[in-house]
């Protein structure tokens, strides 16, 4: 019990500093988007790079909150124990489904501007896109949208409400029902986060396809979550919350998930690109060959050093994935290095390699308004569980 | 027994004392005591992980990550040698206008054989370095310490040790709170 009382002397709730935290990100992203706009209405290169700039960022905050329900459900499908004081900071992550949808408006207005698909004289000149017209068409693809983050909202509040619901109750009942959903929850996942890639991404060049491109997006979104959730926590630390809740030993294994997830980024996209490569079609090469010339290849590399080959060598040590205060870096940058793959998939459909102030003002904008919504959740709640049943398991969690 | 009377009964050597303890803390504690009494041929055997043992023994790190490290490098240039060598330099022949020696598709065998090399070096270096297979210890005469793998804590220290001392060593240990200190012999 000891540890139970620790945890009570804590400061498990962010609070005001939370609300106020909240509107300081709120109005920092809303500014930077603001400007955006401004840009875009008065100079002709900001108009251009509007949308697909737009699309590069949010696909990047939407990926945290895919990395957020894939980890969240995880943790109940296996029975982990270690991962329960982490945990909840997950859940606010993944709980950000709706809020994503109204982030999304905003790509409606550009629909035709990054969707080729979308101008029926095209489609009807083009026999490729003819014969992808009962997949790829608006109102199907509206329809999917609707689906997609029908489905996510709800199992990202579903798991929310109820360990919030547990944190009253201490109803272990809540553990074992959240822990046979999370199976078919993980199946139905799965399939949404793949043809959502397929539909938001892939789709971008109607002509190209490639059956692990949602894995793809899939695992940077993993690697994304999973260094926002060790950055978020060591922010909240240095703050003065989850002090003595969150330890070296929870790092440590949030470090080897990482590692793990960096490598799995690597093997699912160097499997496409060497496929591609290997096979030689010019209907598949076309997406490589554009990625590899016009300064994109620099960005390829930057991809292949920066977000495997260095994070790789640093995350393969123990003392540092152990030391919170080093493994932020490597964290943060990988955050970093997660949007560079997003800009790499995106921006060589629309213009040059050199990224702009637009893309950056963007990206700020989206990160700012992204962090509101989990900043605003996780002011009300506790910032880890309260009566989980595995709570004191996890509090006294040692790496062997 | 034909050769029975030509046996030699060799008188037994005392090979060490082992300490029985009933708790995890009162075996915690004496590990640590028997450490800060500067003993270093001492070992603890438990039923059930130990949180805080490496620590109360201190154990020092495992060499072993830097071992597959090399290994797996090792593994890694492996791979990319035997192909560039085998395609490129041996036996050279152009297959569908790919280049003699190119990187993707070097990389699939360069990461199976470093995994190979760095699995194969933790496998073997984990048994050298716990010096296993061993087959026989002296402990398994003893038979008290069958309880070490169901409900009891063993501290036990080795008659090698400089500090060893059969009665001194034995009242220290009982000190420290065991339940019974046995005289281990080979």
């Amino acid at each position: 019990m000891t540890a139970l009382v620790e945890l009570m002397l804590e400061r498990r709730s962010l609070g005001p500093i939370g609300e106020k935290w909240a509107r300081r990100t709120f109005a920092f992203g809303l500014a930077c988007l603001a400007l955006a706009v401004l840009g875009a209405l008065l100079l002709d290169s900001w108009r251009a790079r509007f949308f697909p700039a737009y699309l590069t960022a949010y696909a990047w905050v939407l990926s945290f909150t895919l990395g957020a329900l894939f980890f969240v459900v995880l943790q109940h499908l296996v029975h982990a124990g270690w991962s329960v004081v982490v945990r909840r900071l997950g859940e606010f992550v993944a709980a950000q489904g709706l809020w994503l949808a109204v982030l999304a408006l905003p790509l409606l207005l550009g629909l035709g501007e990054l969707y080729h698909w979308t101008h029926a004289e095209e489609v009807a000149k083009d026999p490729v896109l003819l014969s992808k017209k009962p997949y790829l068409n608006l109102p199907f693809f509206f329809l999917r949208l609707v689906v997609y983050f029908a489905f996510w909202s709800w199992v990202g509040k579903a798991y929310l409400d109820a360990s919030r619901a547990q944190d009253v109750s201490g109803d272990p009942e809540i553990t074992l029902r959240l822990q046979k959903r999370s199976a078919p929850v993980m199946v139905a996942y799965a399939l949404t986060v793949t043809f959502a890639a397929f539909d938001l991404l892939m789709s971008l060049n109607p002509h190209w396809y490639s059956t692990v491109f949602g894995v793809y997006y899939f695992s940077g979104g993993v690697v994304g979550f999973l260094a926002l959730l060790i950055s978020l926590s060591v922010l909240l630390q240095r703050s003065g919350f989850l002090r003595r809740t969150v330890t070296r030993e929870h790092y440590h294994d949030l470090g080897k998930l990482l590692f793990a997830f960096v490598v799995f980024w690597a093997y699912i996209a160097f499997s496409q690109f060497m496929l591609i490569w290997y096979a030689n079609i010019p209907e598949e090469t076309s997406w490589i060959i554009r990625r590899t010339n016009g300064g994109f290849e620099i960005i390829g590399l930057i991809l292949v050093l920066g977000h495997f080959l260095l994070p790789f060598l640093l995350l393969l040590s123990r003392g540092i994935k152990r030391a919170p205060g080093v493994l932020v870096y490597p964290a943060l940058w990988l955050l970093l290095m997660h949007y560079l793959d997003l800009y790499w998939v995106v921006m060589p459909e629309f213009g040059g390699a050199s990224p702009q102030l637009v893309d950056l003002l963007l990206m700020a904008a989206l990160a700012g308004l992204f962090l509101a919504g989990v900043l605003r959740l996780a002011s009300r709640t506790p910032l880890a569980p309260q009566k989980d049943p595995r709570l004191e398991e996890s509090l006294a969690f040692e790496n062997a | 027994m034909s050769h029975g009377d030509l046996r030699v009964v060799p008188s037994p050597q005392l090979w060490g004392l082992a300490a029985e303890f009933a708790t995890v803390d009162a075996f915690l504690s004496a590990v640590e005591a028997c450490r800060k009494a500067g003993y270093v041929h001492f070992d603890a055997h438990a039923p059930i992980p130990v949180h805080g043992l490496d620590e109360a023994m201190e154990i020092p790190s495992s060499r072993l990550p830097k071992l597959v490290l090399a290994a797996g490098v090792t593994g890694c240039l492996t791979g990319l040698a035997l192909q560039w060598w085998t395609n490129a330099v041996d036996y050279p022949f152009r297959i569908s206008g790919k280049p003699l020696f190119a990187l993707p598709p070097a990389i699939p065998v360069a990461f199976e054989l470093t995994v190979l090399f760095a699995t194969i070096a933790a496998v073997v270096g984990l048994f050298v370095a716990n010096r296993q297979p061993e087959l026989y210890h002296p402990l398994f005469t003893l038979p008290a310490f069958a309880r070490g793998s169901d409900d009891r804590f063993f501290v036990v220290v080795e008659a090698r040790d400089p500090r060893f001392h059969r009665e001194g060593t034995a009242q220290f240990l009982k000190g420290l709170g065991a339940e019974a200190v046995y005289p281990v012999e080979v």
